[in-house]
């Protein structure tokens, strides 16, 4: 690093540092401090530890898609998309595919990448096929997946026995079993296994090599004839079903059901976004930046709690890292991703 | 009748924020910002209008709390994006998802609420109303009784065309889109020209937003761009920037919202009608894009 970059990290480290200390000699702020903490961490039975990692989890899933695409220099911010029709396509399958319950489990997994994917792949083939760039093309995706996933809950799938806009629940038998005593699901295992093997193929295989190498430089990928156009499509299949299995876990762990928005109000896909570009893109820091992002929204929760203070603020603070971010390591993205294509 | 009075009034209604925001994006791609933005700034600026309607008693506070909150995000966006050197992709996110997030926390600090904030007090901005023009069937309420702002969206469309084409900031500000170290060596920092478009995109964008909290309704409601900056920006690149081309681009959109309002009346899903300008600009940049990589070739 050179000494601007580091003095630029530092500092601001420092003054917050400082700043910190000074303010946890107050009451009020210690009140607050105390809130965050046990809203991340504690809770009776450590379930507020618990309601984070559930959240982790889906953070984690969508942090990996991103960071696929991102590696390759593709800019698939339609995360969000792929993943509420991955949800969707699983509470389908859910409630309505009769069967024993593995089979109904194994069928939704499977149902829910094959639907993440294609949805990624339809982005893929508007950029190669129609020249819309990528970015906007998934970005625009995101919308009518919303309203389909909004439809199907209000209307066809919707349990009318309850109030609210949501289906079914899964029939329990598949559902994704919890750790005994916890919210949490086995989903978080399921996730966990997929964000280890992409760090472990980024690392080990040609076939990440080649990823990486796109990623960098799209002319050096296509003169050393490495297959883009495959390459392209496959990294965006990746990307897209580990979006839509990260909806199955939701469906199928988190809330048991498919419920109008739960994917996309608390913005699972901006903040796995956010992870990754404050990992700057490095494949095995994403994980502990997801969790950072993690615990800071369950502890903003805490704090609204104990503090009053509107729990929006963790959505705040994730921003401003995104902002600071953006000025002091100028060009991440820029230089990652290949814009000559 | 499918095509009436009603549906006429409603146009303009539905295309000004996307008219102003795209103006904004036009000015922004000109000067070489790639602003993603639009929508964080429609966002803060709808809330401003509101939030200034409440506390000043009156629209003129809303509107200059939003023309403020515009300026100020412009600034924002300008000093990681342009003095800092950030990537405008990342900057954008961390607005937008900034945008979302304060307007959410300032709604329950200032006002104490969730999701939905309306009071008496939040007042609508005026109407411009045509006296007898009014009459004229359908042509009469297209134009007659729209607020100011659509008005000034209209203006802007020529102003900005004008200034673009003839005043000499803005053929510093298209200078600096297309050769940036060129205007250098003139002696014009490219750094404040960029600031200068993109305050004035926050500005019109947050405008933009205004007329949707303070003149199609009264009230806030958390969202409530709902990716009208992303159809926005969808315009500008199928336009290629050119005003000319925007504001009948953005007229096609206001007239697709109003006859998906139209045909849900008829019993059709909301949601179909309103996933319709996401479908149409799928389709219309798929047009207008492979059209130009064909020209290219």
């Amino acid at each position: 690093m050179i000494r601007s970059q580091r003095n630029a990290v530092l500092v601001p480290l420092l003054v917050i540092g400082a700043g910190i200390l000074i303010l946890l000699a107050l009451p009020q702020t210690r009140d607050v401090v105390v809130g965050f903490v046990n809203g991340a961490f504690g809770g009776r039975n450590n379930f507020n530890f618990f309601s984070t990692l559930s959240r982790y989890s889906i953070i984690l899933g969508m942090a990996m898609a991103v960071l696929v695409s991102f590696r390759a220099g593709l800019l698939n911010i339609g995360g969000e998309g792929q993943l509420v029709l991955g949800g969707l396509t699983a509470a389908i399958v859910g409630v309505y595919l009769p069967g024993p319950p593995l089979l109904v489990a194994v069928a939704a997994v499977l149902a829910a990448m094959t639907a993440g994917a294609s949805w990624a792949v339809l982005a893929g083939v508007l950029d190669r096929v129609a020249k819309v760039p990528l970015l906007i093309g998934s970005l625009l995706l995101n919308y009518p997946a919303h309203f389909i996933a909004s439809y199907f809950v209000s209307h066809p799938l919707r349990d009318v026995a309850s109030g609210a806009t949501q289906s079914h629940k899964i029939m329990s038998e598949a559902r994704l079993p919890r750790f005994p005593g916890t919210i949490l699901d086995y989903g978080i295992l399921l996730i966990g296994a997929t964000a280890i093997l992409i760090i472990l193929l980024e690392r080990t295989s040609v076939f990440g090599y080649r990823v990486r190498m796109q990623g960098y430089s799209f002319g050096f990928a296509r003169t050393s004839g490495y297959p883009t156009g495959k390459l392209y499509y496959r990294t965006l299949m990746i990307s897209g079903a580990i979006a839509g299995m990260t909806g199955y876990t939701a469906v199928f762990g988190l809330n048991q059901r498919y419920i109008d928005g739960m994917l996309t109000i608390p913005l699972y896909a901006w903040t796995g976004v956010a992870a990754v570009l404050l990992a700057a893109i490095i494949p095995w820091v994403t994980p502990i930046t997801a969790f950072f992002f993690a615990m800071l929204a369950t502890g903003a929760v805490g704090m609204e709690r104990s503090a009053d203070i509107p729990r929006e603020m963790g959505q705040i603070v994730q921003a401003v890292i995104v902002l600071y971010l953006a000025g002091v390591s100028g060009k991440i993205l820029s230089s990652n991703v290949g814009k000559d294509h | 009748m499918f095509f009436d009075s009603a549906i006429a009034e409603s146009i303009p209604r539905f295309f000004t924020p996307v008219l102003l925001a795209a103006i904004g994006s036009a000015l922004c791609e000109r000067a070489g910002v790639f602003n993603i933005a639009l929508e964080g700034m429609m966002l803060i600026g709808a809330f401003a209008a509101v939030v200034g309607c409440y506390y000043a008693g009156d629209w003129t506070g809303g509107l200059g709390l939003a023309v403020l909150a515009g300026m100020a995000t412009g600034l924002v966006f300008a000093f990681f994006g342009v003095h800092r050197g950030g990537d405008d992709i990342i900057v954008s996110i961390g607005l937008n998802v900034l945008a979302v997030g304060l307007t959410a926390f300032l709604l329950r600090g200032l006002f104490g609420v969730q999701g939905q904030f309306d009071d008496p007090r939040i007042v609508e901005i005026p109407k411009v109303d045509l006296g007898t023009i009014a009459d004229i069937p359908v042509l009469g309420s297209l134009v007659s009784g729209q607020s100011i702002l659509v008005w000034f969206a209209v203006i802007m469309v020529f102003a900005t065309h004008y200034f673009l084409k003839y005043h000499k900031a803005g053929l510093r500000l298209r200078a600096v889109g297309q050769n940036a170290s060129a205007l250098r060596s003139v002696g014009i920092s490219p750094q404040w020209v960029k600031t200068g478009a993109l305050v004035a995109c926050g500005i019109l964008c947050a405008l933009g937003g205004a007329q949707l909290s303070i003149s199609n309704v009264t009230l806030f409601t958390e969202g409530m761009s709902a990716g009208r900056g992303w159809i926005a920006l969808v315009i500008v690149m199928m336009c290629g920037a050119r005003l000319p081309w925007i504001f009948p681009a953005a007229i096609l959109f206001g007239l697709v919202d109003a006859l998906g309002f139209r045909i849900q009346g008829l019993g059709l899903p909301q949601q179909f009608t309103e996933a319709l300008p996401y479908v149409l600009a799928i389709v219309v940049l798929i047009a207008a894009f492979s059209r130009r990589a064909k020209q290219q070739h």
